[in-house]
């Protein structure tokens, strides 16, 4: 079983995902954020590559990328900073980030280095099923999970090859748009996890636009995990200590446990 | 073999890499696309109005003057700057506004650069009764005041974008973010960039450059050309161009890309030229990119060729020695723009400016016998301001 897939394997546990950009404010705020969250109670923490085009983010994210650029941040630093992290905390770390730094460094070069910096899965937006061959292929010999995203615009034929590709859990954009906080979780959402639960064995696990306790148990009574991003940056802007962005965190668990009766 | 292949590749380039949201949608566009293709009557339409509001054919001149002035290849210049809102784009805007229309798309949105196409959009929105929004870099916006004021005047809503170097490039990102949050929305993307069908949909419509230089050029001269030299920004006017001509091996086919202030400098656009393989908005092509993969800041003295991208079937014919990329540079480009003012009495736009300088430079080389047609694809009205910087003039 693959450490991500380990994480679902608890009976009635919902997984808590969070996001941060690495390098957002700062190398040594992403050293100390990273175990903070995972003794707050996160599942798995993606952390982000920033890359210069990033078109599936909102605003928050899209600043948190262009400053860690500024910052000097690039794929083998966040290499190297996953290397690190993995040795301080348990739980499964996996990289989202776009194709093109991705590509650029090279597939194999890439996968193989993840592997060696304990890294878990990788997460990559612009790139769908269609164009994944490739990577899926040499992730999956170094024993990586390639984790697919769906979205409300999915039809029955894509949602199956998701479930076909998909490793570790399929992602599920929440609405159709970017990422970043919104006031409420959409109307249909529970329609589309039913569609796609009728056609993966994977777990799903709900991102986009979910900030607060009460959207994170919305969702925990639906899927099986909540990824939280957003939300998380901007509590990472105001302060070095980092204890409201604490709070929140152990406020998600809370509310998550509650629904799944732990 | 027919290019491009069923997922999108012109041999390795092209595809999709965008969010799942977007893929349904493309797909969609897709099998619209086809049967607006298959349709003699979306055709008879679009030829009707490229006609009636462009104003096409635009005519194939002999630049007598500026043949004489270089002393060699007779030089051909294809009108696209007669055509109506000043360059090849309406062409283009014309043909997936009525594709719009057909899907029942009311609300549209588009990029532009140096508002060139936002202009072409906006134009083509207004004609069809169409509610049109275009994105424009912060930067773009400043340099480029007297086209937004066009698009404004015509009803487009036009959005400045703030993100990343505040160009082209970021204009392109907000409009794939508005069109991720709205899938009913057409994205009427100007040049054959992007994710498939925009590099096979953008071309087919600037097709008709080309299909019309080839029979006017056989009209005046009896042959084919020797050279067609096109600038390229993403590419859209050359490959209009260049595609009639692809089989006929005797035609040499030019791109010429913006050197800017020179490639070893690094600040330039020529992604053919300079850059490697990768993926930017969508489609795997030539990037200008860091050695991290981070997108680069470009420059040109022209904005509609300061763009870090290029069109995918551009890659391909690189690759394939089919076409050659060559680079000019802004200094360059102002001495073709001067040289075809003086000598032809025709105010280019600073883009085919590039393909000026390249194709007065090669004549001079030529027998007089050898004959070059050059995409003039736009009129300079909307670089007065840029060209009057550049050569110390107070307006
Ligand atoms: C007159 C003119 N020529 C060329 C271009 C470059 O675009 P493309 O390479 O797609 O023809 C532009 C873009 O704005 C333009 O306005």
């Amino acid at each position: 079983m693959s450490k991500i897939a380990s994480v679902f394997s608890q009976p009635g546990h919902k997984a808590l995902i969070a996001y941060v950009t690495v390098g957002y404010p700062s190398v040594e705020a992403t050293l100390k954020v990273v175990p903070l969250l995972a003794d707050s109670g996160c599942d798995i923490v993606e952390l982000g590559i920033p890359f210069s085009d990033p078109l599936a983010d909102g605003v928050t994210i899209q600043k948190s990328s262009f400053h860690a650029l500024q910052n000097g941040v690039t794929p083998r630093l966040c290499l190297e900073l996953a290397g690190q992290l993995s040795q301080k905390v348990d739980i499964p770390l996996v990289f989202m980030t776009y194709y093109n730094p991705v590509f650029s460094y090279g597939l194999d070069k890439f996968c193989s280095a993840c592997a060696g910096s304990g890294i878990s899965g990788i997460i990559i937006p612009d790139l769908p099923p269609d164009e994944g061959s490739d990577l899926e292929a040499i992730s999956q010999r170094q024993g990586l999970d390639l984790i697919y995203l769906l979205a409300p615009t999915s039809t029955g034929e894509r949602i199956r090859l998701a479930a076909q590709r998909s490793r570790g859990f399929i992602y599920l954009v929440s609405v159709t748009g970017v990422t970043g906080a919104r006031e409420r979780v959409p109307a249909d959402l529970e329609a589309f996890v039913t569609r796609v639960r009728k056609a993966a064995a994977q777990p799903l696990c709900v991102g986009f636009g979910i900030s607060t306790p009460e959207q994170a148990s919305q969702i925990a009574r639906i899927a099986d995990g909540v990824i939280v991003g957003s939300r998380i940056i901007q509590l990472m802007e105001k302060e070095d200590d980092f204890a409201s962005l604490a709070e929140l965190v152990r406020g998600l668990r809370g509310s998550i446990d509650k629904i799944s009766g732990q | 073999m027919i290019l491009p292949d069923e997922r999108g590749y012109f041999g390795d380039y092209g595809g999709q890499f965008v969010p799942e949201t977007l893929i349904p949608v493309l797909d969609e566009l897709a099998t619209a696309y086809k049967e607006a293709s298959a349709d003699k009557a979306f055709w008879a339409e679009f030829e009707a109005l490229s006609r009636d509001y462009s104003g096409r054919p635009t005519a194939l001149y002999l630049a007598q003057r500026l043949t004489e002035n270089c002393g060699g290849a007779r030089i051909f210049l294809k009108r696209e700057d007669l055509a109506h809102t000043g360059a090849h784009k309406i062409n283009n805007a014309l043909g997936q506004g009525l594709l719009a229309l057909r899907m029942g798309k009311r609300r549209i949105i588009a990029e532009t650069g140096a508002g060139q196409h936002g202009v072409a959009a906006a134009a083509v929105c207004a004609k069809l009764g169409l509610e049109c929004i275009v994105y424009m870099g912060e930067e773009d916006v400043r340099r480029q005041s007297l086209n937004v004021f066009r698009m404004r005047l015509m009803g487009a809503e036009v959005r400045p974008v703030h993100s990343g170097s505040r160009t082209l490039k970021d204009a392109i990102n907000e409009a794939i973010r508005d069109w991720v949050t709205n899938p009913d929305t057409y994205y009427l993307l100007g040049s054959v960039v992007g994710p498939y069908p925009y590099p096979v949909m953008v071309r087919d419509f600037q097709s008709v450059i080309g299909k019309e230089t080839r029979q006017q050029i056989l009209d005046k001269s009896g042959r084919l050309p020797d050279y067609i030299i096109a600038c390229v920004g993403g590419g859209s006017n050359a490959i209009g161009i260049f595609y009639s001509f692809l089989n006929d091996k005797e035609v040499n086919l030019i791109g010429v890309e913006a050197a800017g202030r020179g490639l070893s400098t690094g600040e330039h656009a020529a992604s053919l030229m300079a850059g490697t393989v990768g993926v930017l908005h969508g489609t795997k092509s030539y990037v200008l990119q860091t050695k991290d993969g981070q997108i680069r800041e470009t420059h040109s003295i022209s904005a509609g060729l300061d763009y870090p991208g290029v069109g995918p079937e551009h890659s391909y014919l690189k690759d394939s020695g089919r076409a050659t990329y060559v680079a000019v540079t802004d200094q360059e480009a102002l001495e073709g723009f001067k040289l075809l003012c003086k000598t032809e009495g025709i105010i280019p736009a600073l883009e085919p400016a590039h393909a000026i300088f390249h194709a007065a430079k090669m004549a001079s080389s030529l027998e007089k016998e050898k004959t070059i047609v050059v995409n003039l694809s736009g009129r300079g009205d909307k670089d007065m301001d840029i060209v009057a910087q550049a050569l110390e003039v107070k307006l």
